[in-house]
Parts: C-alpha cells; structure tokens; sequence
C-alpha cells in the first residue's frame, strides 16, 4: 500500500474550486487530501450542497504528538452510493481550534463533542461543546499520546517486566490504601451535586418553548436511567415532561466508558481483536470483521475463499441472532414482557451454541485473524447450520412475523412514533436499520461491497415512513435476506485453506492509514487505523453506530410521550458496549 | 379485523404451551434429551443444576499449563518459559520468571514461576493459540466462584498444572492432531 495511489476525480474538482486552500496528502500510505482550516466550512458546504456528498461518515482525529500538530480527519460518503473522500485539517496542539460542521451535518454533534473530550480540540461554532464520554471535571484529554492513565505501566504491549522477570501484581496491591475511592478532606458525597447535571438541566431549560399557551402547566425535569431503563445498558435520557408530552430531552452517556481507543493503541494489532468483541456485545462476529478488513487494507492481504465464506456466514448469523433479539426486546419496550423476547431468545441462542463450538466462546468470539479465521468449521457444526437456515429458523421468523407484524397494539404503539425523515436520517448519520427504515437504501454490503458480497444475492430492505414500525419491520426483513445469503453460502462454500501464510502474533503493518466499514446489525460500523511501521496502532479509532443512532434520539423523541421514548430507544437497538467504547 | 392479531398471538402462545406437554408424553425422556438442541420444540429451558448442557470441545475458560507425570509422581510441565503467551496476551495476565541452572546461573527451558491474573484474564485464547509447545491450553471448567477475590485469584504454577489425560479428555479431537504432528515433529528431528 506504499505506492501513491491515483487521485479519484472528485479531488480534482476540489484542487480547481479551491486552489490554494487544499493540498494533497503526501504521505506515503496516507490518502486524501489536506484542507486549510479556514476554507473548512466552505469546501464541505460545496461538498454538500454540488456534490451531493450528504452523509458524514466518520470524524476523528490523531495525534501527532511529538510533532506540535493535531489533525481531524473527516470521511464523507454520498448517500446515493459512490466513492469516499477523505480529507483532513491540521491544527497547532497547544491551542487547537478546528470550525465545527454542526450547520452542515448534524451527525458531527456526538463525533465532535468525542473529539473536544478525547483531544482537547474546540470546534468553533458547536451550540453544545461538552464532554461526552467522561465527567465534566475530568482532567486532560486522554487520547493525546502523552496522556497517562492512572496505574500507567508503559507505552505499548507486551510490557517488558511480564516475562522473564516475571513481575506482573495485581492493581489493588499498588494502591497504599488498599481502596480506590478518596474524598477530598472538604468534600461530602451526600450533598455533593455535580456541574455536568446542572448544565445538561440548564440547556434543557434553554430549549422548552416559550409560548406554551395560557393553561399553566408544571413541567417536570426527569431522569430515566442511568440503572437500566430498558435491558439495553447503562444509559440516562434526561428529559422535561409537560404531562406525559417530551419537551427537551438529552441522552447523557458514558457510564460504560473504558476508553477502547488507548487501549487499542496501547495494544498490538492482534490484541486488538479480543477487545473489539467487547464493543457491541451482541454482535461480536461483525466487529471482528470490520477491524479485520480494515488491518487487511493496510497488509494488502486477501484472506483464501474458504475463509471469506466462513466469515459471511459468522456474520450473518450474527445479524440474525441481533435482529432477533432487537425485535424481542422492542416488544419488552412496548410492555409484552418476555414472552416474545424469550421466542426470540431460543432462536439467538442456537446460533450462539454454533458461536460457542466453532469460535469457542458463545458471545466473546474472537474468531476472525487477518487473512483468514482462527479454525475451520467442522462437518458436525455446518450440519448444524444448514439444519438452522434451511429448516428451523424460516419457519421461527414466520412465527414471529404471525405473531407480531398484525398485532393490533405493536401496531398502535409503533406505527408514527419516532419518525425520522430521509433527510433527517441522512443529516444525522443514522445508519443501518434507523437509515433504511426511511427510506434510503443506503446498504454498505451492496453501495461498497466487501469481501464475498458482490457475489451473493439480496436485496435491501427499506421502508418509508421512518418510524418505529419500519425499523421492525426492516429488520425482520434483513433477517429473511439473511437466511437468503446463508443457503448461498452453504451451497456454495469452497474446500481450501483458511488463513493465508501463518498466523503471526507480531503482525508488521506497514505505515498507512485504513478506514474499513461493514454492514453491522446496527449499521455502519467503521474503524479508521492508523500505523506508523510499529508493532502498535499509532491511531485506532470505532466509528460505532449505535453512538451515531443515539444522536438523532433527541429528535425522533421531541414532541412524543414519554412512554414513547422507551420504545423509540428499543428500536434504535443501541448497544450501550458500543456507544460508550 | 380489530383483535385478530391478538388471537393469533395467543394462539402461537398456546401451541408453544401444549407442544411442551405434548412433545414429553410421546417423547418421554428423549424428548428431554433434545430440549436446549435445534431440533427442541415446545419447551426450550434445562434444569441447571441439575442438568447441564453438553459443553463443545473448542469451548474456552481460563488457561491451564499441561504436564506429564513420570513414575516417582513428579510433574513435568511442557512449557519452556519462552514468553510467547505473555507477549500474545491482551490483557497482560501472564507473569512468568524463567528458571535458572542452580550450577552455572544460566537460563533454562523451565518456568521458575508461572502467574494467571484470572481477574484480567478475558478467556480470549491467544495464549493457547499461540504456544508452540502445546503446553498451554484452554479449560472446560467453568465453576471458578470463590469467597475470597484477592489473591486466591492470581494462579500459581500448582494451580494452573494439569495432567495430559485430563487435557486428552476435555479436547479429544485436538489431542490427537496434535500428538500426530508431535510424534510426526519427533521422528524429523531424530532422522536429521
């Protein structure tokens, strides 16, 4: 991947509209092209409005630490299908501002605020640039590489003192009190109110409409969460209530954060692979496949047939044991408690047993390497496969259609709740089901083909009216053109090897920047690597659907009843694992 | 037709309900057998404890050190301290001190000590994957609750050794493809 790659036309045009703003990115292995950070706003509003390039995909930023330089690298997509363009803005570290495309794309409001909190990079013209994932107080930016964490050992993995000195402990050991909680001698949790509540409490105030007629009404601040509000994690929607009608709501998040990203960067590639099963925990067959794919870019490996075929397989499994369980749990959010989630469960739960005997581990699979799969699929387990594809699961998801699709009180609950338009979910970001449920058959497995895709039949499911409804019924549908691919796959799958070369565990990446992106259950799942010759990703970077889905939640939430969010949050399907990383 | 799609809920409902006594009276204890498998119908749970689903070979807990036991009852681990599972694990859960020859101070293929942090451990099978002695693998035995979650969670050499028959029990298929490339590796070095 060393060699410069040919300029798509597109930045071409560019170079001509903007002559002295843009500059191409020179570095070997890099791709895209740099855009002076004055011009910023004005090159995406071209980029939008004459080009039609509509959908923000992805927005992060590296480090370049020791050089004094930050950048923020943007990947845009056009919602009709199309080439990717990809360009990035430099800015000094010590006093980085970088203008905001909040105006232009509302799906940048999570991305940016992740990058302000992870950075430290203010994002000139954001309405709402707080943390995101970490507590007001919090101090530095950890995703700057001189950042340290607390109990910090060293840099990169493997650290050195494991092995032959043996010198590993336990963390509690190294902390003198034998306890990690410590007050300030000032300080009393009990009447302790932290700031970030009262500015989330402030700006919901901000955003109530005045003029709400001549009945005086009380209007009531609630948090729902942050204690499971519905199976689906840890997460806190703080909304004002007039009645039962949302005026303002905000999803608080970030009780589950761990900082994947300086892990991933502490680890060496292959650890990787383990950790991003811990993303989106329902669906860890896909994650594996998106940072394979992405580490496969850089390599310029290909994995052997056999092994493509295995890993399509995996991941539509995967899709059908998520959906299913999606559509279990949304009929929990509508109050059909557990009886159809338990349906559902019994189906997700073979296919994990097939999980648990080819993979080892029923949800943390780890199952995929770069250039290939870690073992082969044995004749008694592909049986297994054929068994469930072929005869069980079409007739459990026609159940589950029966029982659920006519349901006179899933329809009344469902249909017009939480509509989101298709220009509303382009803008946002919304991806997977949430994206083509209004409307837009925007399906990453047929506008970018990866792996064996292009060479399967399906179709993509859509729906018009956005709401609910069509999210349920755009996954069932997803679930039938996921059996469709499977009987492809199984009839069709080759004898041969399954790893290219030999697994290594120090794999070489050669400097480059990667962003992959596959078709999640829950949408675009992408990751952006980046490598400087090292053992380490110098940059690893989960662009997570369900963070994306969880941005335009405020929308599809404003101006519902309350009882409605819940069942709007079912049928986003986020997976709180994900959306805090 | 208003409320047809609720009697068909229920009706789904009470196919699944009758199914479960059905399938008992004219399966009887076969049909118990297949609850939990694909091929179950009606009722799907098992009664664990008491019952306990068949767990598959590649499945995956904590690691254990393989050793043979020679005729005086003194364990031979198969790992050569060569470090490999402490470099492959993501979590840095593996601490290992090389042993040394007492005469000439020198390191040898022997682990002096050998730690498991089993609180870290993510049960990912790097290590297991990786060992190129085939001394490492991952266990079956998942019931590893203890009162006490300090120390007792960090593994020692004695505790993380088990014997080669228990690993040929819990992973037929792979010990024998891999006692076939063992012997096979064997006889190419003797011939050389």
């Amino acid at each position: 991947m060393s060699d410069q790659p040919v300029l798509a036309p597109i930045y071409n045009e560019l170079m001509a509209e903007f002559p002295q703003q843009i500059e191409i990115e020179s570095r070997p292995g890099f791709k895209g092209v740099i855009v002076n950070s004055s011009a910023l706003v004005d090159v995406v509003t071209y980029l939008h409005d004459k080009k039609g390039y509509d959908y923000l995909s992805n927005l992060t930023a590296v480090d370049d630490y020791p050089e004094d330089q930050l950048e923020v690298i943007y990947h845009l997509f056009k919602s009709t299908g199309g080439e990717i363009i990809e360009f990035k803005v430099f800015t000094k570290r010590d006093e980085p501002v970088v203008p905001s495309l909040y105006s232009i794309y509302r799906g940048a409001d999570f991305q940016e605020r992740e990058v302000w909190d992870m950075f430290g990079i203010k994002f000139a013209g954001h309405p709402d640039l707080r943390r995101l994932l970490l507590w007001e107080g919090f101090e530095g930016h950890p995703l700057r590489k001189d950042w340290k964490e607390p109990f910090y050992e060293e840099d990169i993995k493997p650290y050195k003192n494991r092995w032959p000195e043996g010198r590993g402990e336990r963390i509690e050991n190294r902390n003198p009190f034998k306890d990690n909680v410590q007050y300030p001698r000032d300080f009393d949790p009990k009447i302790y109110e932290p700031e970030a509540d009262q500015s989330v409490y402030k700006l919901l105030q901000s955003q109530i409409p005045q003029d709400t007629g001549d009945l005086k009404v009380e209007q009531l601040v609630v948090n729902i969460g942050p204690q499971h509000p519905s199976t689906h994690g840890v997460f806190r929607m703080a909304a004002v209530l007039e009645g039962e009608k949302v005026l303002a709501l905000k999803p608080v998040i970030g009780y589950l954060h761990r900082n994947h990203e300086k892990i991933g960067e502490r680890n060496t590639f292959l650890q990787n692979m383990p950790y991003t099963d811990r993303l989106d925990y329902l669906s860890s067959m896909s994650n594996n496949f998106g940072y394979a794919i992405t580490v496969e870019k850089l390599l310029g490996i290909q994995p052997p047939e056999r092994a493509e075929f295995l890993r399509v397989m995996m991941a539509e499994l995967t899709r059908i044991a998520s959906h299913s369980m999606a559509i279990g749990f949304l009929l929990n959010d509508l109050g059909a408690f557990f009886t159809p989630s338990l349906y559902a469960l019994e189906e997700r739960e073979l296919i994990l047993d097939i999980f648990e005997s080819v993979a080892g581990s029923r949800m943390m699979c780890n199952y995929f390497r770069f250039g290939g799969v870690v073992r082969d699929i044995t004749e008694d387990d592909f049986n297994k496969v054929k068994y469930m594809v072929e005869e069980r699961l079409p007739r459990k998801i026609d159940d589950l259609d029966r029982y659920l699709t006519e349901n006179e009180i899933v329809k009344m609950r469902c249909q017009g709740v939480g509509v989101l338009t298709a220009e509303e979910a382009i803008n946002y970001s919304a991806s997977g089901p949430s994206l083509r449920a209004s409307g837009v058959p925007y399906d990453i497995r047929k506008v970018d083909p990866y792996s064996i895709y292009d060479r399967l039949e399906f179709d993509v499911c859509y729906q018009n009216h956005g709401d609910v409804y069509d999210r349920y019924l755009v996954r069932l549908a997803e679930i039938r053109q996921s059996l469709r691919i499977l009987k492809q796959v199984i009839k069709q799958i080759p004898d041969g090897p399954i790893q290219t070369g030999k697994v290594q565990y120090a794999v070489r990446v050669p400097p480059g920047e990667a962003y992959g992106r596959v078709e999640g259950p829950r949408g675009e799942l992408g990751y952006y690597v980046v490598s400087d010759g090292k053992n380490n990703p110098k940059r690893y970077h989960v662009r997570s659907p369900s963070l994306m889905s969880t941005t335009s939640l405020e929308k599809m939430c404003v101006g519902g009843k309350i009882a409605d969010a819940v069942t709007i949050l079912g049928a986003v399907d986020v997976v709180l694992g994900e959306v805090d990383r | 037709m208003n409320g047809l799609g609720l009697v068909k809920g229920l009706l789904l409902t009470f196919k699944h309900f009758f199914a479960t006594y059905l399938v008992d009276i004219i399966g009887g204890k076969k049909s118990k057998a297949r609850r939990g498998q694909i091929t179950a119908d009606g009722l799907f749970t098992i009664q664990y404890p008491e019952e306990s689903v068949t767990i598959p070979e590649e499945f995956r807990v904590i690691p254990f050190l393989v050793y043979t036991l020679d005729e005086e009852g003194q364990r031979t681990y198969r790992c050569t301290a060569c470090g490999i599972c402490s470099k492959v694990c993501p979590t840095q859960c593996i601490w290992i001190t090389r042993a040394k020859d007492p005469e000439t101070g020198r390191p040898i293929t022997e682990s002096a000590e050998f730690y498991i942090d089993i609180d870290k451990c993510m049960n990912c099978g790097s290590c297991a994957e990786f060992c190129p002695f085939d001394a490492i693998k991952m266990d079956h035995d998942f019931h590893i609750a203890t009162y006490e979650r300090g120390e007792t969670h960090i593994f020692p050499k004695e505790k993380l050794g088990k014997p080669l028959e228990y690993y040929a029990t819990i992973r037929p298929v792979n010990y024998q493809a891999e006692e076939i490339a063992r012997a096979a590796k064997a006889q190419a070095r003797a011939t050389t």
